[in-house]
């Protein structure tokens, strides 16, 4: 039933959005229509990538303290968000760089920091994989999602200063001020993609939760042969 | 303090007798350098530019070499458990790890770095000291990161590949930091590596802190 729900939010939030994306928002004066992609970037950074890194970091961190293997099914899957919302905040920021800036990928700050998030997020998962035994795989990767959560600040301190030393040649999307009918589109695309992560993440773990019964009741049924 | 020193000390006896961790970081980070200048000879790029980023490839590279060896060798023969009945916290097991991989790694980058300057043709002057000091903080903060992720990586399957995947992106600052302020020394006759150090004694700080809380869950069985 609260699937159900969620679902339905979903499709009732995006429809509007994806209208005003692409049809209610005015046509950006310099960028053209690809600064339309924006209002869709901009949430799965912000909602997607830096999100699944706090849920991560809150999922490890509550395993490490109550030792419950809830805690470490959400953390898991909150990475496993973080992998699907990056890659996909990534790839729009390329279809955005290639005719703006006239390159696929370049390593400014922000963009620097997403690969490396996106790099943590995999190596959890490599390391989730290499590890057989439940218990141990739970209180390891939760180690390890606590370090590499605790990286990002420092992350992004260092790749600022080290881009904000040399000349910026870009020109952020949306800065300076924003026109109200863009401003709108971005905030009913913000709940949209916030409503759909929601969704997805709930899904996530329901299904995370049978996996692990049926890792169980395998077990339990070897044990008996 | 008595159980550290005699876990930094034990350390290094069997160093000293096998030479296996010095040896094996030194010869690689050489033969880093060696194949960078293959690479790069040839092509007329001003040697200062390329050298901060060979130098710190060759040193993060040859560190996850020693780092890899410091476990695995505990758990080979499960010397891990004599260890953990040792009378001193989890904590401070993890401090004295990191003393004595840092006390290699720092060993093997001294001789590597002579023969960074020399490949370059760099003089010896005060550049040298203050690439040493850059190379102290630096690898502080990757010895303070890797020994705990060494000790995770040990337990996996596939302990000698997983190191690397775990360790290169969480030491992106480190590594980004030390390039920079080497490259401050390398090129600017007024270099500004403030910002640079503070970072990398920053990483060092959070991790070593961050680590002494949590190593008892990698440790423990």
């Amino acid at each position: 039933m609260k699937l159900r729900i969620l679902a339905l939010l979903t499709l009732i939030t995006m429809i509007p959005a994806l209208y005003m994306i692409f049809l209610y928002a005015p046509t950006e004066a310099t960028q053209g229509h690809a600064q339309r992609i924006f209002y869709i970037h901009v949430p799965l950074a912000v909602i997607g990538a830096y999100g699944s890194a706090l849920l991560l970091f809150i999922g490890s961190l509550g395993f490490l303290i109550t030792r419950n293997f809830k805690w470490d099914r959400f953390g898991a899957c909150a990475a496993e968000m973080g992998v699907v919302f990056t890659s996909a905040q990534l790839l729009t920021a390329m279809m955005w760089a290639k005719p703006i800036w006239g390159t696929w990928y370049t390593f400014d700050s922000r963009g620097t920091l997403q690969v490396i998030l996106l790099l943590i997020f995999i190596s959890y998962f490599m390391l989730r994989s290499y590890l057989p035994d439940r218990e141990k795989r739970a209180k390891l990767c939760g180690v390890f999602g606590l370090l590499g959560m605790v990286n990002v600040p420092i992350n992004y301190l260092s790749i600022y200063l080290f881009r904000t030393q040399h000349p910026q040649a870009v020109v952020s999307p949306g800065g300076g001020g924003v026109d109200p009918e863009m401003a709108t589109t971005l905030l009913v695309s913000f709940i949209a993609v916030t409503v759909l992560y929601i969704y997805v993440l709930v899904r996530r773990l329901t299904i995370a939760k049978v996996e692990e019964e049926v890792d169980y009741l395998t077990q339990v049924v070897l044990a008996h042969e | 303090m008595k159980p550290f020193a005699a876990i930094l000390f034990k350390d290094i006896v069997i160093e000293m007798r096998s030479k296996e961790s010095i040896g094996s970081m030194l010869m690689f980070g050489i033969l880093v350098l060696v194949i960078f200048m293959f690479a790069f000879d040839s092509t007329g790029i001003d040697k200062s530019l390329l050298g901060p980023g060979e130098l710190w490839v060759a040193f993060s590279f040859a560190a996850i070499l020693g780092l890899n060896r410091s476990l695995s060798m505990e758990i080979d023969n499960d010397c891990l458990q004599g260890l953990l009945l040792a009378p001193l916290t989890r904590g401070e097991l993890y401090l004295a790890k990191v003393a004595s991989n840092f006390t290699f790694m720092i060993i093997a980058e001294f001789i590597v770095l002579p023969v960074f300057f020399v490949l370059n043709n760099l003089s010896f002057d005060q550049r040298f000291l203050g690439i040493a000091g850059i190379s102290v903080v630096g690898t502080l903060g990757i010895a303070a990161v890797g020994t705990i992720l060494s000790t995770i990586s040990a337990n996996t399957r596939m302990k000698e590949v997983m190191l690397p995947i775990l360790q290169i992106p969480l030491t992106v600052p480190v590594v980004i930091a030390a390039v920079e302020a080497t490259s401050q020394i390398l090129n600017n006759d007024d270099p500004e590596i403030s910002a640079w150090l503070t970072i990398l004694a920053g990483f060092s700080i959070v991790y070593l802190t961050v680590s002494y809380l949590v190593f008892e869950f990698a440790v423990e069985e």
